[in-house]
This record gives structure tokens, sequence and C-alpha cells, in this order.
């Protein structure tokens, strides 16, 4: 079964909201000058707030905060958020892998931006709404 | 130069306390825009059963990722943070964080290894309250890239 699609926008404004709100003040993910010396192509999210995005998606899915049992991910492709108002977009979207007997619910999720995946072996494990 | 294997299954001491406050979930849940009541609204988190607001689901890496210095920055281990990524990253709850937890991170070195000129680095933070319930089990395993 798939879930439906849930599609997060992200601006620098996000980014810097969310190194305030979690302590992580890498610059590559606020200053350009600093994310092209290490060789990217330029500003990046967070892991972390991407894995918080697809989280909030879980936690959507499952029609409950406090409803994730398990959640893993591998961060495999940076997401670019441009210098504009608009900044990027990424989109998750889950299939069910499994419903067991004890009342959980895996989820195979997968989230993209601008079409290439950004996280793979992305799975969460959810107590089954009543 | 690679890590020594020999620091696999090294446990260090227990973290000090985090005290988990209503307005840092409130303000992590506002900066990923996750706006359930039960994030923001004590009243809420009780219609659940939580005695205050309910963290969202990746809050403890801001108490793990703190915590994790102890490994990524032990002299002995040599981890050179310049060529870190993160890798992987994953949490097995046993409830969720709520608002006035004390939680203490208890930080184990899992796995050692290296592949490919890259060094790979898995650590285990035990993440328990100052009265020794289990809150969450959290993996992040990091890629120290080799000279280029």
């Amino acid at each position: 079964m798939e879930l439906p699609a849930q599609t997060f926008q992200v601006t620098r404004a996000d980014l810097v909201r969310y190194a305030g709100a979690s302590g992580d003040f890498n610059p590559i993910h606020w200053s350009d000058r600093v994310a092209t010396t290490v060789g990217l192509p330029g500003v990046i999210a967070h892991g972390m707030f991407t894995m918080a995005l697809v989280g909030r998606a879980v936690t959507e899915w499952a029609g409950s905060p406090d409803a994730v049992v398990e959640y893993g991910v591998r961060f495999t492709r940076p997401v670019v958020v441009p210098d504009d108002d608009q900044g990027t977009e990424i989109e998750v979207t889950a299939r069910v892998r499994e419903v067991t007997e004890d009342g959980l619910t895996r989820l195979e999720v997968t989230a993209t931006c601008l079409g290439e995946k950004v996280l793979s072996q992305a799975r969460a494990t959810i107590r089954t709404a009543r | 130069m690679p890590l020594d294997p020999s620091f696999v299954g090294r446990t260090y001491p227990p973290t000090a306390p985090y005290q988990v406050g209503r307005e840092k979930i409130r303000e992590f849940a506002s900066a990923i825009g996750a706006t359930d009541p039960a994030h923001h609204d004590p009243e809420a988190a009780r219609a659940l059963g939580h005695p205050d607001v309910v963290a969202p689901p990746t809050f403890p890496v801001i108490v793990t990722m703190a915590a994790s210095s102890q490994i990524i920055e032990d002299p002995a281990l040599g981890v050179d943070y310049s060529r870190l990524v993160h890798g992987d990253q994953r949490f097995a709850y046993t409830r969720p964080v709520v608002a006035g937890d004390e939680l203490v991170c208890t930080n184990t070195i899992e796995d050692v290894s290296a592949r490919g000129g890259h060094g790979f680095l898995t650590t285990r933070t035990d993440v328990s309250t100052v009265g020794g319930e289990p809150v969450v089990a959290v993996w992040a395993r990091y890629v120290i890239r080799g000279e280029a």
C-alpha cells in the first residue's frame, strides 16, 4: 500500500531556524562561501533537518505524534537550498512493508528533491492506528 | 590515519544530565513545522497520556549530538572532524522524550572499519532518565573521508 505523498518546502530561513533550535551551527548550512570551499554546490540542508521533515510525514501517516517506535535513514545526497524565497522542495512518499500481529506497521520511506533520492534505507516502524 | 579497531566495544562514562525544557520542545517543533498540539500544549499531551509536551521523533539528536563529542573528540581515537560526514542515523524508542525529562547519555563505539580509503565509525547512545529508565537508543554512523 502506498501512503499519500507529502511535500515540504525548505528555504534558507528554515535552515537558520533549524540551526538555532538544534544547536547545529555547521557553516555549510548557512554560508555559501564555506559550502563551496568544501566542494558543495552551495548551502545544503542539515541531514537531520531532512530527517525531521520526513519524521513529520511519518507521524502524520501514523495519525499520532507519539506513535513512532523506530526510525532510521541513510543520507545519500545533499539537499541544496538556493538563496531565494522559494528554496527547494522535499517530497516524501512511503509504502507499507508489513503490518505485524502485535500492532506495528513497518514503512519503507522515499524522500526526493528535484527528482533525486536524498535518503536510502529510510524505514520507520509505527504503532498501527486503531 | 585509520581508526584503531580496538576501540570497538568501548563505553564512555555517562554524560551530565540534560534537562528537557517545554520551550525547547516547542522551539524545535516550530523549527521543523510540527504543529500537532501535543508538541506545544501540555493539556493535549496529557490527553495522550504523557506528563508534558511530547518531543518530535528526531529531537533526541540535540542531546546525543552534544554527547557524542565524547567519542568524536576523544584524542585517543583521533577522529579528524574536518573529514567527518554524517552517514546514517537511527532511533529506537522506548517512549517519546517529554518536557521535564532529565536525560543521561551512555556512548558506546559499536563499530570501526575502513573501506575504499574511507573510515567508518558507528556509535550507539543509550539515552535514559537520571532514574535509569530507558527512553531511546540512538545510532549514528559517520564516514571519515580519506585523503584525496
